[in-house]
C-alpha cells in the first residue's frame, strides 16, 4: 500500500525531504512499523529516526502513539516534540 | 470560537474587544499574549494540522470549564525580539473560568499544537529543543474542572 509521509522542522533539516509518496511492504501496518522501515533506508535515517531521537507522529492530522494502525492512502507525519506558544 | 493561524500580528485590544461585545452574560476576559525573547526566530508549523489541533484543545477546555467564547491566534514565519506570537482569550461568567481556561489551553498548546520555533542566534541557526516542564504543566490539569 501507498502513503504519504511528511517530515518537519528538524527532521525535515536533516533528512532533506519534506514529503515523499512511500510504497510500504505487506506487514508495516503501524506508525511503528513504518518507523523501523524508514531505518532501512541508511545511516541518515538511523541517526533521525533511531530508537534514542524523541519523534512524535500525526496520522491524518491526528497526533498518535507509536502502536496506531495506517492503511493505505493515509498521510503519517513525524516530527520533534512541539515547541510553539 | 475564532481560531487563527496568521503571519500578520494581532492586536489584543481588539480582540477582548470582540469576545466581551458579543454576549451580555460575559462578566470576564481573561488573556494571555507570548511574546519573543531577545532572538528573532523562524516559526514553522503543520498547516493542515495546526487549525484542528488548537480546535481540539478550545473544546477540551469548554468541556471542562464553563466557556462562553474563546479566541487563539498563533503567528508563524519570521518573527523578531519583542513581537508577539500567540494570543489566547478566554470569555465567561466570571474570572476563575476564564483564567483556568486560558491557562489550561496555553499549556496544552505547548505541548500538542504543531509549531516548532528556530532560533537564529549569532553563533548559528538552532531548533529550540522541547522542554519537560512544558509537559509537566499540561500533565498538571490531569482531573482538573468539571
Amino acid at each position: 500500500m501507498k502513503v504519504k509521509v511528511l517530515f518537519f522542522a528538524g527532521l525535515r533539516e536533516q533528512l532533506g525531504t519534506a514529503a515523499e509518496e512511500i510504497e510500504l511492504p505487506a506487514g508495516v501496518n503501524t506508525v511503528a512499523a513504518l518507523r523501523s522501515h524508514l531505518l532501512g533506508r541508511g545511516e541518515k535515517w538511523k541517526s533521525a529516526l533511531g530508537e534514542a531521537r524523541l519523534v512524535r507522529t500525526a496520522v491524518n492530522q491526528d497526533m498518535v502513539q507509536a502502536a496506531a494502525r495506517i492503511k493505505a492512502g493515509d498521510e503519517v507525519a513525524f516530527f520533534p516534540p512541539v515547541t510553539g506558544g | 470560537m475564532k481560531v487563527s493561524v496568521q503571519t500578520e500580528d494581532f492586536d489584543l485590544s481588539t480582540e477582548v474587544k470582540n469576545l466581551a461585545g458579543k454576549n451580555g452574560n460575559v462578566g470576564a476576559v481573561a488573556s494571555f499574549v507570548g511574546v519573543v525573547r531577545e532572538v528573532a526566530m523562524t516559526l514553522e508549523h503543520y498547516p493542515t494540522m495546526t487549525e484542528a489541533a488548537i480546535r481540539k484543545i478550545v473544546e477540551e477546555a469548554k468541556s471542562r470549564w464553563q466557556v462562553m467564547d474563546c479566541t487563539v491566534i498563533h503567528r508563524f514565519g519570521e518573527l523578531k525580539p519583542s513581537d508577539q506570537i500567540v494570543l489566547v482569550a478566554v470569555a465567561s461568567a466570571h474570572r476563575g473560568d476564564a483564567f483556568a481556561a486560558c491557562e489550561f489551553i496555553m499549556d496544552y498548546l505547548k505541548t500538542r499544537a504543531p509549531f516548532w520555533k528556530k532560533e537564529h542566534r549569532a553563533e548559528g541557526a538552532r531548533w529550540v529543543e522541547a522542554r519537560a516542564s512544558d509537559d509537566d504543566a499540561a500533565e498538571r490539569w490531569a482531573g482538573k474542572g468539571r
